[in-house]
């Protein structure tokens, strides 16, 4: 059993703050009272453990795990992978990475879109994986295109993928946004800037990994993740809990 | 300049936006696409402990009800233990402790059935009262919301415990606790999340 530690304490600067004018649904849904800071206990120290009984290991293919048999996808065939990291930047093992998006034509799969751009017969959007022992996760997809949304009437939301990560604790739980390098619309995208910080939306943006791709075939993309990184030896000396 | 610390700055977050179902929960999205969801059953079959059901609506600055929210559920079993091995002491086969759950797109309400978890251990040799950890991320949201349920009738426990005793205004505790009722037998438990409003559930920086 490794002994309790708590996580570092989140950078609510770093993050985008609750309420985001620009971003006209956060003005309802973001509390107006401070939230309470809390030292961890074991409740925000542990979090759900998934298995490879959990998952089926094609679920990381979005190229095929829709498509009828024989058929692909329309769209830009790409390659998602990265590595998920603590602050320590060590890597964390065996941990749950889910993503959704758009289609080529940046219509979603879901009862509520109903955007002109067209359904791909072939195409679902979901996918979900375990890093490796390294941390190292990937995906297969097409490349997700802009869409239209109504926040100001001509706002486009940049290509994207939404992805969910778990960590060890539920206190590193996290839901973020991937974007894709080069891409004129991330810097007008009124939920891009809810990040203060143009390092931090950096972060979010994953570059062209010319390595990675399989040539002749998938173009790659390379996105690295962070989570809270946890105090370890320092305190290994006092008594647990303190 | 001094020199540079060498960790890395966790990933900014985002918000999981108005379709977050296709990704955690495609099956209310209208597609089946994976042989098992994950996150439908929190207790399994073998868990020990009263069964309750809990029910509630999240609802936004102008008194609605949020339609499109997903919330997800951590807790310990009946005996105070989460399914992990960082605390110690052993959970029933098939008790997870973690539980997806998504609201009614037409009315907002929201539910999940499970086993009322038992007291865990809090800091420094305290206890904490039961309690049932959330996370509610939504479109409008950037940041997971985390909060905490406590139960009505642990009266007496949540009057020691150490996180509802953090809350400075003890009115706003009471936003944290469920009303236990009854029906058809079995418990039931309501909790209704407000996100902004002047009896606004108190959020946790955890």
């Amino acid at each position: 059993m490794t002994k309790p530690a708590e996580f570092y304490a989140r950078d609510r600067r770093w993050h985008p703050p609750a309420y985001a004018r620009d971003y006209k649904t956060s003005v309802t849904r973001s509390p107006q009272y401070a939230a309470i800071s809390l030292e961890n206990t074991v409740s925000e120290i542990t979090g759900p453990v998934f298995g490879h009984s959990d998952i089926d290991p094609l679920n990381n293919d979005l190229l095929s795990n829709f498509a009828q048999p024989g058929q692909s996808p329309i769209g830009e065939r790409i390659i998602v992978h990265g590595r998920v990291l603590d602050e320590n930047a060590r890597p964390v093992p065996n941990t749950l990475v889910e993503i959704w998006q758009a289609n080529a034509s940046g219509r979603y799969r879901h009862r509520k879109d109903t955007y002109l751009g067209a359904l791909d017969p072939n195409f679902g959007g979901c996918g979900r994986t375990l890093t490796d022992a390294e941390g190292r996760y990937h995906f297969r997809t097409v490349k997700p295109g802009a869409y239209p949304w109504r926040n100001w009437i001509n706002d486009w939301r940049p290509a994207h993928i939404h992805v969910s990560v778990f960590g060890t604790g539920f206190a590193q739980r996290l839901v973020t946004q991937m974007y894709f390098e080069g891409d004129p619309l991330i810097a007008r995208c009124p939920i891009v800037n809810t990040i203060p910080d143009p390092e931090a939306i950096d972060r979010l943006i994953a570059p062209l990994d010319l390595n990675a791709t399989v040539p002749l075939d998938t173009i790659a993309y390379r996105f690295d993740i962070v989570l809270r990184g946890r105090r370890s030896t320092l305190f290994e000396n006092r008594p647990e809990g303190n | 300049m001094p020199p540079k610390l060498p960790y890395l700055k966790e990933t900014p977050s985002q918000t999981a936006g108005p379709y977050v179902h296709i990704g955690l929960a495609p099956g209310a999205a209208g597609f089946d696409i994976y042989d098992q969801e994950l996150g439908h059953d929190i207790a399994g079959p073998n868990a020990r402990g009263e069964r309750i059901r809990v029910e509630g609506l999240v609802i936004d600055g102008t008194g609605s009800p949020v339609k499109d929210v997903l919330l997800e559920v951590w807790q310990a079993n009946a005996n105070g233990i989460h399914a992990h091995p960082e605390q110690p002491g052993e959970t029933e086969d098939g008790f997870r402790g973690w539980g997806r759950v998504i609201t009614d797109f037409d009315t907002g309400e929201w539910g999940f059935d499970t086993v009322k978890p038992g007291p865990a251990p809090g800091r420094n040799g305290t206890v904490q009262a039961p309690h049932i950890n959330l996370w509610i991320v939504a479109r409008g949201i950037n940041l997971g919301l985390n909060t905490r349920l406590y139960f009505s009738d642990e009266a007496e426990a949540n009057t020691t415990d150490p996180v509802l005793n953090l809350i400075e205004w003890e009115r706003r505790r009471a936003t944290l606790i469920a009303q236990r009722s009854e029906r058809d037998g079995q418990a039931l438990y309501r909790f209704d999340i407000r996100i902004q409003s002047e009896e606004e559930t108190v959020f946790f920086d955890i």
